[in-house]
Formats: structure tokens, sequence, C-alpha cells
């Protein structure tokens, strides 16, 4: 017998004095709380991203620009990634200011080691946790680019805000790579003392927009 | 019923009592332990204390838990489809061999001489790390924690912070001795600054991550109705391992089935509250077999039995299985709190270890005998429990198991089975009793102080000198016409 057939004979027997069919416990309950408006899940958004030791600007969209420079020049970056599919206005103010923008061309991962920092868009942000998710669209790019340079720049549309956290997975498409992020990288893992920046981006600066 | 063979590592490991005795007198440990679990504590109370429908979440974590477990085969079919579907490869393990194997055969058809790894507990029940160098292969953890216990020599002391028993200085020590050994040397002024020891750990690793071809992970979750495998992490060792190799071995236990995609909906907010008691973890990873152009191509997912099924079988037992692994029961256990992780001998450790472990392996070793015993029955770890199991309740079930498989060799049985005799008739009762009285008549005064046998029991305690005359007997002595009638 195959080990497929073993394991699965195997949990049968375990399981045959079970009598309900698959799925009689019905729909999954959505427990989550409520928005008690937009402004206030957008304060809540923005307060619980910037306790995670994350940056937060608020602007209007046609000061996406400015705001994307200025974390940039924050955070001393010269070299900064945009995935094809960005908004060109988020990137037009760099043009005079010494910091080249690179596209991804199939970088590898030695290349995308060298770059200080990446700008994307987002899918959708959770309020109660301060949490954003990429899909990894052509706003985004694929996943190493959010993940090797130092420095995430992420914007991120009001609307795009969500309350609670089963509102955002029943926005997000299960089929697309989805990484949430919530705050910089850490580690507790000396003495539970907490240590931003491991690995992911060191610095993660959110842009909201409204 | 097929139970998991415990592995050489934790072969002859002594009974709890005596390893926490050894643990005890580590005061250094104790005092880590201590402030460790403290905090942690802490931390989790304060988040979930924000959630006001916390209760309600725990009964839905269970409820979706419990659907996949009850129909373990149908949701297992229909994870290996939709992963199928969408370009992985699964396979299927009855065993730690079994799975190691076919990760040794998978990582050597790739050529490569190393991987890197995520933290996870099933790779670390197989023990695949010691398979891979067996066969060759160097595997790198990539967890900080993971990597101080690797380069250590060391054994993880618990499920979410296994090097919780090491501090600062260990620390620096270790990395100072051993990094230059396996890769980038830690810099030599290296202070014990926890900032400073991560900054050395990410240098250590980028070389690592970003040559490396093949990785291997667990799973947190993996989703039936799409095929989508979940890691829930911190420090982005999980990405780097996700995202920048070319093939992907995700190592995942049956009981991570999750039955659809909206029970991440509870379930991303019941994991990382009870872990690190954060609102949410800094970075998880989701991913639906192949992503063309992003990421691993050639993406495997290995099935593990490994006295699974064995644990199902039970109706009581079975709930142990919607472990999630967050550790909550750990932080609030005083037991745990003072003998650390080790003395568990397993990589389960703790509340969830003391059921898991003879679960998964049977009573039969001494460990396994005495673990049912490690807790003081107080309940923290059902009420931290984001899952809600009822832990006290399988270790008193674990218990009479022990005791029933010992029937007849033990003082307490053969003691049992005596009063069972006695009280199946009362002329035998009566001549017990008669018995006992004029032993009560002989000792007159004095106080027994010891019964052969239960020497370790009389210890601490004086046995109440038995009665000069019982109720029966009194009984018949004053009212002795009614006697007959009344029996």
């Amino acid at each position: 017998m195959s080990a497929r057939e073993e394991i699965l004979s195997r949990l049968r027997t375990a399981t045959a004095d079970i009598i309900t069919q698959p799925g009689a416990r019905g729909e999954v309950p959505v427990i989550g709380v409520a928005s008690p408006g937009p402004e206030q899940t957008l304060e809540l958004f923005a307060e619980n991203v910037a306790d995670y030791r994350a940056s937060v600007t608020r602007c209007r969209p046609d000061e996406v620009g400015q705001a994307v420079a200025a974390a940039l020049v924050r955070a001393r970056a010269h070299v900064l990634l945009v995935p094809d599919g960005v908004d060109a206005t988020w990137v037009e103010p760099l043009r005079d200011s010494g910091i080249r923008v690179v596209r991804d061309e199939g970088l590898t991962a030695d290349q995308l080691d060298g770059i200080d920092a990446v700008v994307t868009a987002s899918r959708v942000g959770i309020a109660t946790t301060g949490t954003i998710v990429l899909d990894h669209a052509d706003d985004q790019g694929r996943r190493a680019l959010t993940l090797v340079p130092d420095q995430h720049v992420c914007v991120i549309r009001a609307d795009q805000v969500v309350h609670d956290v089963p509102d955002a997975v029943a926005m997000l498409d299960p089929v697309r790579a989805l990484t949430w992020i919530s705050g910089p990288s850490a580690t507790s893992d000396i003495e539970l003392d907490r240590v931003e920046g491991v690995h992911g981006p060191r610095t993660l600066d959110v842009v909201i927009v409204s | 019923m097929t139970l998991q063979t415990t592995s050489h590592t934790f072969l002859g490991m002594p009974p709890f009592p005596e390893a926490a005795r050894a643990a005890l007198a580590n005061t250094q440990q104790r005092r880590n332990l201590a402030h460790a679990t403290a905090t942690i504590r802490g931390k989790r109370a304060l988040v979930v204390g924000e959630v006001e429908r916390w209760e309600e979440l725990r009964v839905a974590g269970a409820d979706a838990k419990d659907e996949a477990l009850h129909h373990l085969p149908h949701y297992l079919e229909q994870l290996e489809e939709n992963l199928t579907a969408r370009g992985a490869t699964v396979h299927w393990a009855r065993d730690a061999e079994e799975a190691n194997r076919i990760v040794v055969d998978l990582v050597r058809a790739t050529g490569s001489d190393e991987v890197v790894k995520v933290k996870s507990m099933a790779t670390q029940e197989i023990e695949l790390n010691e398979a891979l160098e067996a066969a060759g292969i160097s595997a790198w953890e990539t967890d900080l924690a993971e990597l101080i216990v690797q380069l250590g020599h060391d054994r993880p002391s618990h499920i979410l912070v296994p090097a919780i028993h090491r501090n600062r200085a260990e620390i620096r020590e270790i990395f100072l001795r051993e990094m230059g050994t396996v890769g980038r040397a830690a810099p030599e002024d290296l202070t014990s600054e926890p900032a400073r020891l991560a900054e050395a750990a990410r240098l250590h690793l980028r070389e690592k991550f970003l040559r490396a071809r093949v990785a291997v992970s667990g799973a947190n979750f993996a989703i039936a109705d799409t095929g989508t495998l979940v890691v829930v992490e911190s420090e982005g060792n999980g990405r780097m391992c996700l995202t920048l190799p070319q093939t992907l071995i995700s190592v995942v236990g049956v009981e991570k089935v999750l039955p659809t995609f909206a029970d991440l909906g509870t379930m991303m907010q019941l994991l990382p509250r009870s872990s690190t008691g954060e609102r949410m973890n800094p970075y998880t990873s989701m991913w639906t077999g192949v992503h063309e152009g992003d990421g691993p191509q050639d993406v495997h997912v290995v099935l593990l039995d490994n006295g699974r099924s064995a644990v199902l079988e039970d109706e009581l037992g079975r709930q142990a299985l919607r472990c999630i692994r967050c550790s909550a029961c750990l932080n609030v256990c005083p037991v745990y709190e003072r003998t650390g992780g080790h003395a568990y001998g397993s990589v389960y450790p703790g509340p969830i270890g003391a059921v898991l472990n003879p679960q998964l392996r049977g009573t039969s070793s001494p460990i396994d005998k005495s673990l049912p015993y490690a807790s003081s029955l107080c309940g923290a770890c059902f009420e931290a429990c984001p899952v809600r199991i009822d832990i006290p309740a399988l270790l008193v079930d674990l218990r009479t198991k022990v005791v029933d498989e010992a029937s007849g060799r033990s003082p307490e049985a053969a003691s049992m089975r005596a009063t069972a005799w006695m009280f199946g008739d009362h002329r035998r009762l009566e001549a017990a009793q008669r018995a006992s009285t004029l032993a009560g008549r002989l000792l007159g005064g004095r106080s027994l102080r010891s019964i052969p046998g239960l020497g370790a029991w009389t210890q601490a305690r004086d046995v109440p000198n038995p009665p000069r005359e019982t109720f029966r007997q009194w009984w018949a002595r004053t009212h002795g016409d009614d006697e007959e009638a009344g029996s």
C-alpha cells in the first residue's frame, strides 16, 4: 500500500466514530469589530502602524511624490527600486534629487542586495492590527523586491483600509502570493528584548493617501 | 495504531521529576525563564484584553480545527488536489524516517549540498537536520533563536523562543566562538547588546540566503479549499527562505489543515495575540503552489503522519491535535516556568508537550509515563489556549492510562485490587475490620510511622491509627437484634 493510501486509511479508521458530514459546522463565523466610521478606522490604522515603530505620513494624492522623497532622504537612500506598475507621479519629484531609480529587469538576489529602498502600492490595510497586505500585483512587484532592500516605502489609499482581520481576509485572492506586514522585521529572541530589523527591511515608511 | 518512534536524542531520557531536579538546580536558567515567561504573559494579557469577542474567537478556532480533524481524509484529499492543480508536488510520509528520506532525495535531486531552514516544529520532531547531515547536506537554521541553539550545539527549550534559557552574555560567546566556523564570523568587537547580536546574525545569514538554492519550511496552516500554505513569523528569515531559493520543501503535519481560507479570519487573530503577545506578527507569508515568475518554481509539500493518526483515534485525546503551537500554555504554566523545556524530553515542552508526547509516542518509556504527572492541574493552560484544548482533562485521562498499563505491578494497583476483593463480600470486610481493630488495640497510644511498600508516601505523613471498634461492631453491640434484618 502506498504511504498516501495507508495514511488516509489510518485516518479513516481513527475517525470512524464521526457521524457528521464535512461542512456540518455551517458557514465560517465572521468575528470582528465593525468600523465605527471611515475616519476612525483610518486613525486607528495610522496609530497601530506607528505603534510598530514604522513611520506614518498622511497626505493628499498630489503629495505622494514629496512624501516618498522625504522618506528616502530620512533613510539616506541612494538607489530606489520601482516596480513597473507603480504610479509614475510617486517618483516624479526624484528626477533631480540624485536618488537613482532602477526597474526590476529580472534582478538577482545579489543585485537586490545592492539596492537601498523600494516603493510600492499595497492591496489592503487592517486597522485593528496595523497590518498592510501585499498581493504582489504589478504595482507591488514580486515578493523579493519588498524583502531584500533595507527600506520599504509603502503607499496605501484610505479606501483600501478595512477595520478588522476578517474584512481583509474576505477581500484577498488566495490564488495570489500574499505578504502580511506589520511593522519592520523584529525579534524578541534575546531575553525577550524587542529588536527591530533583522532580515527584512529595517525601515518601513507608510504613506496613507486620502 | 501506529505510534511515533522515540528518537535517539530522547531515548533513555530520565522521568520528568529526575530531569526537572537537574533543571531546577540551574539558577541562571530559572532566572532567564522567570523573566521571559512573566514578560510574555503580560504582553499576551494586554492584547487579548483588547479583543472584546475573544471567547467567541476561541470557540470558532476550536470549531475550525475540529471540522478539519473530524473529516481529515476529506480535507487532506482536497488540499492535495488544490496544491497539485497549482503546480506543487505532494508527498506523503508515514513516519519520520520516510519524511526524512523524501526530503533528502528532493535536495539531492537539486544537486545542492545545503538548505536554509525556517523554524519548524515538524522538522525538529522528525530530526531532519540530523538526517540531512548524515546525507552530507548542511541545514542552516535561520531563525535567530534556532541559530543560537544550533551554533551552541544545544536543544530548543521553548516552542516560540527556543533559546529562552540563554542570556545575552552566553549568546555573545556562542556567536564569537562558532559563527566563523560555518560562515561569516561575528565582528570581533561584538557586545552583548541585543541589537548588536541581531545585526551579527543578519550579516552571518544574509550570505546564506543570497546563495541558497533550496529551502525547507513547515507551515502554520494549510488551507484545504485553496491549497494555500501559511507561515507566520517575525524576523523576515521566513520570507527569505520562502522567496529567494528555486526549490521549496515544506514538511506539514496532517493536523495543520484548515477547511477554508475564511478560517484565517479567526486564526490570524488568535495566533499572534496568543503567541508573541502582539496584535499581529511582523510578517506572514501565504503561497499557493507555484507563482509564475515569483519565488520558488519547484514547490513540494510533505504531509506527515508520524503518530498523529493514533492520537486522532482517541475520542477525548484528539483535541490535542487542534494545537497551533502558539506556546501560550508554556508561559502560564507554573511547572514549565521553573523547570524549563528540556526536562520534557521532546521538542514539544510544557503543558501541551506533557499531553502530546505520551499520545504520539505511547506511555512505555519512563519519560512518557511521567509526563502526565508534570502538572499541578491548575487549569491555567486551558484558560490560555486559543483553541480550547482541555489540557488538564487530557492529563488526567493519560494518568489513568499510565496506571492501567502498570496494573498488577504497582503497590497502588495491588492494594486497589485487594480492596476491591475485600469490599466484594461483607464477611470479608468484617474479617478485615476485626483484624484492623486488633492492630489498633495493639498499637495503643503509639502512632503508625511507616507501611511497607508505601515508604515514599509515609515519609511525610503519619497513618491514622485504626480504631479500637468499627462502626459495624459498635452497631452490632448496641443494636444487636436488628443486625440480621439489616443485612
